[in-house]
């Protein structure tokens, strides 16, 4: 659809809130589940496609409706890559570093479906933003 | 969006303020985060002239290198006659270890459409290009999914948010020459043209490309302007120092533990960034200096540490803001061969226009290998410094101009280096391979023959336990006897 004001940006910005609560600070649809991982060139050559295609087959063999995949940009800790978060409705967002395939299997199968956090791997990450 | 800055985090994000937290791809994710909405604003609620005097007034200056007040750029530009004129985003990122333009680029292009049409609003400009190097290939495909998507929905393209204004941009891609990112240049390829500098006056914002008023900024600057448009001028000036506000991304690397971008208000210490913020120096060693500028910029040495970081303060110290890069040097760095590193670069990267940039970069940086080779005269220290400075003052353009700092800041700080290679034949960091000289303790060798068996040039003398000798007209200096030995017998100068 073609935006002509800031009425129609409004109602496609509402359509898609969801997404601010559950990233910024977990408030979302009860269920809901979201796995971010950094996809950006340095990301990458550290394995973050492969970390993402174990993440959603793991997903899929676990038959988890209602957990989703996304492709992020970094949050520029390189030291750490391939990095993910994890965003689980009601609980604070999770980073973690270094995940590779196994990780992240590991991710779907405790922190999804356990509510237990890796607490190995967690990366603390402390920056506001505007 | 909330707009609280915490004074515990260490970092605060503006331009990275969505990286990481959006899908790329995806142009309902960036709205959800606010995004189109201040150029909706822009477009619906305000005059161009309100929308540069509003970013005048925020203090925002170019974060590429710069460090020109964003606002004034664009009042030029809106100010010059004609009713044709253009807008270039410099995507053109060429410092070594500096890559946090691809990190927006990659992770949040639409950040800087949105931007780059207010920004065209704002200049009365209509066409926008965005110059950037064939080298990020990612960033180039995800930009032109961006640019698809918002064409798609009316943010590019004829009567945007209904407005009657006109915007459209495309991408060019540019063959990565570091002169590129000098803004005369950036134009003359942009026509199609060998990238050289042109002088100045007159400069783009009278006529740039095609001879039209141009306005060329840096990704980083442009990622900045839909937040100060949402939260208005006063909570931009909030944030920095006196003459510098905002923050600005740092890229990280060397020798520190978190290597990385960081996003930090001006004003904060290079101790806090490196050692709060960067994890400190690996392996337990010594920090030494960092370089900031990338290869326009000098080292700040230990003492500097505390300095609160703006563009005024790292001139005043003999560096500059640059783009950002920070290259971060323990104590095993021989400075001398770090400027040498850098003028390799620039003698390279140096286009050859004007005489005193290319062939001072490339004097320069012979006199640097005759020093580093233990070849150096006190003639060369006096030639190398009087070289510096004549090229400084006589540069055409920012290349040129910025390309002896690294020499002269290093000659500044650690001239004592210096002449321990001329005089003494000495580096004392132990880099320069053609000085160092390496031998063996006979109290602490016990005749293994660990060394004589990895010595690629079969320079150890001895039998086993038998003290060995190195044969020093033969050693190249690959250090693999002392890394060998486990009676800590090999001397390493």
């Amino acid at each position: 659809m073609t935006i002509r004001s800031l009425d129609d940006l409004a109602k496609i910005r509402e359509e898609n809130k969801h997404k601010v609560g559950l990233r910024e600070s977990g408030q979302g649809k009860e269920g809901a589940a979201e796995i971010l991982v950094g996809m950006t060139t340095c990301g990458i050559a550290t394995g973050a496609k492969e970390t993402l295609e174990a993440l959603t087959e793991e997903i899929k063999a676990q038959s988890l409706e209602n957990v989703r995949v996304v492709p992020v940009g970094c949050i520029g800790y390189c030291f750490s890559e391939p990095t993910v978060q994890v965003n689980v409705s009601g609980e604070k967002p999770v980073f973690y570093s270094k995940v590779d395939e196994e990780k992240a299997k590991e991710i779907v199968q405790k922190h999804i479906m356990n509510k237990e956090i890796l607490k190995d791997s967690v990366l603390e990450t402390d920056y506001g933003k505007a | 969006m909330e707009n609280v800055k915490s004074q515990e985090n260490k970092q605060y994000r503006i331009a990275l303020r969505n990286s990481g937290l959006i899908d790329p791809g995806d142009i309902s994710d960036y709205i959800a985060f606010r995004g189109y909405e201040a150029l909706g604003k822009v477009l619906t609620e305000m005059e161009p002239a309100e929308v540069a005097k509003m970013v005048k007034e925020s203090g925002l200056r170019g974060r590429g290198g710069g460090g020109f007040p964003t606002g004034l750029k664009w009042e030029f530009t809106l100010k010059a006659p004609g009713d044709e004129k253009y807008l270039i985003c410099n995507a053109d990122e060429g410092d070594p270890g500096a890559f946090m333009d691809r990190s927006i680029l990659e992770g949040d292009p639409h950040s800087l459409l949105e931007a780059m049409v207010i920004g065209g609003y704002a200049t009365g400009a209509n066409n926008g290009v965005i110059y950037i190097r064939a080298e990020y290939p990612l960033a180039i495909k995800r930009l032109q999914v961006a640019i698809d998507q918002a064409r798609e929905m009316g943010f590019l393209g004829k009567d945007i948010f209904g407005s009657g204004f006109d915007f459209d941009l495309y991408l060019k891609l540019g063959a990565g020459a570091f002169v590129c990112g000098e803004e005369t240049s950036l134009i003359q390829s942009v026509e199609g043209k060998r990238g050289e500098p042109t002088k100045k006056p007159p400069f783009p914002s009278e006529s740039g490309y095609m001879g039209k008023p141009t306005t060329v900024n840096n990704v980083e600057t442009f990622a900045a302007v839909p937040p100060i448009i949402l939260n208005g001028p006063e909570w931009f000036q909030g944030i920095g120092t006196e003459t510098s506000k905002g923050t600005k991304v740092f890229a990280l690397a060397g020798d520190i533990n978190n290597v990385g971008l960081v996003e930090v208000t001006m004003g904060t210490t290079l101790r806090e960034i490196i050692f709060d913020i960067g994890g400190g120096i690996p392996g337990g060693a010594k920090f030494k200096a960092v370089q900031t500028g990338g290869p326009s910029g000098g080292v700040i040495t230990e003492l500097d540490l505390d300095t609160p970081i703006d563009y005024e303060s790292l001139k005043n110290i003999g560096s500059m803001m640059g783009s950002g890069g920070m290259i971060v040097m323990d104590d095993s760095t021989c400075m001398v061969n770090i400027a040498k590193f850098f003028l390799e670069f620039t003698q390279d990267e140096s286009c050859g226009k004007c005489t005193s940039c290319r062939v001072g970069t490339m004097r320069m940086y012979e006199i640097l290998e005759k020093i580093t080779n233990g070849e150096g005269t006190e003639q060369d220290l006096i030639n190398l410094n009087d070289l510096a400075r004549s090229v400084k003052d006589t540069a055409l353009c920012g290349l040129g101009q910025t390309a002896p700092n690294p020499v002269l800041s290093t000659m500044n700080y650690y001239k004592h280096e210096y002449e321990d290679h001329v005089y003494n034949k000495k580096c004392t960091a132990g880099s320069c391979k053609a000085l160092l000289s390496y031998s063996i303790d006979p109290e602490k060798c016990i005749g293994c023959t660990a060394c004589l068996k990895v010595c690629p040039t079969n320079c150890i003398d001895g039998k086993a336990k038998e003290v060995h000798v190195i044969r020093e007209d033969e050693c190249i200096a690959c250090n693999a006897c002392f890394e060998a030995c486990k009676f800590d017998a090999v001397i390493k100068p």
